[in-house]
């Protein structure tokens, strides 16, 4: 075989018949040129008249060739032309017969199209699946409850060692970033905060609005992001790539629920981590805001204690602090009701992956207004 | 291409792999010659899915030469390699299918890599290629999580044979069969020996398949090729695990229906 072979299906009209001769190399390289040319000769032969095939100057066929005079002998016969074959090799034989029969049935459906209709359709449908991801979620929380009554009265069957990795993994190793991140989040409102307040000569209530502002509403929230970003999507991906593999099938025919054994002891991980990471993650952006006031505000460390004892009250720690295991528990339930979503294949699994920290991330932030309205109104 | 007849189109010689301390083929040789079907044979993790694995070049080995039609796989450039590979098929243990495409454009995905084809050949070609391996059209649409066990073998094989390779190596294509299918494997693979020259190595348990396709059984054990020729010689081998395995009562069975077939 060399590369330059070419593929030929020369037509040459005679009296009340046509010939076909094949020549070349007919293979899996020269099939488009293939298409063309059995195109062709089935445009040029007249209907109807006994056509006859040459193949004895065929150097080379594959199943692209093969396929290619299959479908020439089958538009032939759609034509009412009664087709007979010559000159071919008795090594091939087999091989036209083998995909003569498979390229039998029906045509290839053609791959759908854009059509306004299709996009409207896709709209509502993903509004539908919106709807039916809500109420998965309730779903999940309500296996959760349940599995976690069935805990509570056998409490031989919880998972101890599984929750005490878990604790180990999404609280003690997520520690130093979060003290990094919220350290640094803690600067940057201490030092804008001394760049406009200096203006209007308002420098000490910096601290009223770093201890305000950290203890109530941004320490929980960023340690809730950045837990749901690290721990809610590797739960997503595991529990995901438990299902693909057919992991979870197996744990229900042994008669565990996957729930109990799976789900049960990574959410109360997070529900137990959250609230001393959002602890821990406080502290550090309030020590990030004390070492700006020093550095940069020029107030020294004693006052900036001193006011923040003035500003803040154990209330606002509170309210920070309530609100930690209930984001914790929303971040839980939805990264394992989508890693359970996980269908077959890896294009679904990071597809999960990222509903999974979105609609945690987006949650959260709602769960954090509900709550800025409740204890709004009990006065907190 | 155009390599001459006699230069074995796989030529393995005294390859070590190992992982860690434990040492998985220890200087093993093998040939595969132009339109030959070689089966492989051996116990359940002697170490025939590693041996293929080398000689594709997924697995480093740790010395020995491979040489895959005619060329040495260590000296080649990257660009050379990927040349190679693409004369060559592999049908992997477990299908290897890409999970997130249909089974359709699974078997297109090679053509439509290396073939500059038009949309409606691509699927009619590809369609074809999925009969001839025994699957239906209706099949085509589904993916890889929706298939049966031997559905996969059979999508995983039709897309090995996707781009008509010169060299396919086979993981245990029939086991997940059943009888029937994997007699229709066996003639495939038959007539596309006979029609393309094809060359196969092929792992294989099915004692089916070694009596009715396999032009010479290489057998491995204890990291070694412990047998190396034709069906007749492994039925009179003394070799220990070549005689329980041809000459056990499976094995026995085999083969006396078959002589009787043919009588
Ligand atoms: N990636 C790997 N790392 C470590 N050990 C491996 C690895 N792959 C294979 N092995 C070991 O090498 C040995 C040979 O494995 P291999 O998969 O080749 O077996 P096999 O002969 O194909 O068996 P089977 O018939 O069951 O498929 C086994 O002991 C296996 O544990
Ligand atoms: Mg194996």
């Amino acid at each position: 075989m060399n590369h330059t072979a070419t593929a030929r299906l020369g037509v040459e009209l005679g009296a009340g018949s046509v010939q076909l001769s094949a020549t070349g190399d007919w293979s899996a390289r020269n099939a488009l040129a293939l298409d063309a040319a059995v195109r062709n000769a089935v445009e040029v032969a007249p209907r109807g008249l006994p056509v006859s095939l040459d193949l004895s100057g065929v150097d080379e066929i594959d199943t692209f060739g093969a396929w290619h005079l299959a479908n020439l002998a089958k538009a032939l016969a759609a034509q009412g032309s009664v087709a007979s074959v010559t000159g071919l090799a008795p090594r091939f034989a087999g091989l036209l017969t083998l995909v003569g029969q498979a390229s039998e049935g029906d045509a290839m459906p053609p791959p759908a199209r854009w059509t306004p209709l299709g996009a409207l359709e896709k709209i509502g449908r993903n509004t539908a699946d919106a709807w039916a991801s809500l109420a998965l979620l309730v779903n999940m929380l309500g296996a959760i409850g349940d599995a976690a009554g069935r805990t509570l009265r056998h409490p031989s069957t919880f998972r101890l060692t599984s929750a005490i990795h878990h604790i180990d993994r999404v609280g003690l190793q997520a520690v130093p970033i979060i003290l990094l991140i919220t350290f640094l989040i803690g600067c940057i409102i201490a030092q804008q905060g001394f760049f406009h307040f200096r203006k209007f000569g308002a420098d000490d209530y910096v601290v009223d609005m770093v201890g305000i502002l950290v203890l109530r509403e941004i320490g929980v929230l960023i340690v809730a992001i950045m837990v749901a970003g690290r721990s809610g999507s590797s739960y997503t991906a595991e529990l995901g790539s438990m299902k693909m593999r057919e992991e979870i099938d197996a744990l229900r025919t042994m008669g565990f629920d996957p729930i109990q054994v799976l789900v049960l002891p990574r959410v109360l991980a997070l529900v137990i981590a959250l609230p001393i990471l959002t602890f821990l993650g406080s502290m550090s952006a309030l020590y990030g805001g004390e070492l700006v006031a020093w550095l940069y505000g020029g107030m020294s460390p004693d006052i900036f204690v001193a006011r923040l004892k003035d500003a803040i009250s154990i209330t606002h720690f509170k309210v920070g602090m309530i609100k930690a295991p209930f984001m914790a528990l929303v971040i839980g339930v939805v990264a394992c009701t989508e890693g359970l979503r996980v269908g077959g294949s890896a294009e679904s699994l990071g597809l999960r992956t990222t509903a999974s920290v979105v609609t945690a991330i987006f949650l959260v932030i709602v769960l954090d207004g509900l709550f800025a309205i409740f204890f709004a109104s009990i006065g907190m | 291409m155009a390599i001459a007849a006699d230069i074995p189109r796989i030529r393995v010689r005294d390859c070590v792999v190992g992982f860690g301390d434990r040492v998985v083929l220890d200087h093993v040789s093998i040939d595969v010659m132009a339109g030959e079907i070689l089966g492989l044979v051996g116990g359940s993790g002697s170490g025939k899915s590693v041996l293929m694995r080398t000689i594709i070049g997924l697995i480093p080995k740790r010395s020995g030469t491979i040489e895959i039609m005619g060329q040495n796989q260590d000296t080649l450039s990257d660009e050379d390699r990927q040349i190679t590979q693409r004369r060559f098929g592999v049908l992997f243990q477990h299908g290897a299918l890409f999970s997130s495409l249909t089974v359709l454009q699974n078997v297109q995905f090679p053509m439509r890599e290396f073939l500059r084809l038009p949309e409606h050949l691509l699927a009619e070609i590809a369609a074809t290629k999925l009969a001839m391996v025994g699957l239906s059209r209706k099949d085509a649409d589904k993916f890889p999580s929706e298939l049966s066990g031997g559905m996969t073998k059979r999508v995983a094989l039709a897309r090995a044979l996707a781009l008509d390779p010169e060299l396919v190596f086979l993981d245990e294509p029939t086991s997940g069969l059943d009888p029937i299918s994997a007699g229709e494997f066996d003639a495939l693979i038959r007539t596309l020996q006979q029609t393309l020259g094809l060359t196969v190595f092929m792992v294989t348990h099915d004692l089916n398949s070694l009596h009715m396709v396999c032009d010479r059984i290489a057998v491995l054990a204890q990291g070694k090729i412990a047998a190396d020729g034709p069906i007749s010689e492994m039925m009179l081998s003394e070799h220990p695990w070549v005689k329980s395995y041809f000459r056990g009562p499976r094995g026995q069975l085999i083969s006396q229906r078959l002589q009787h077939a043919s009588v």
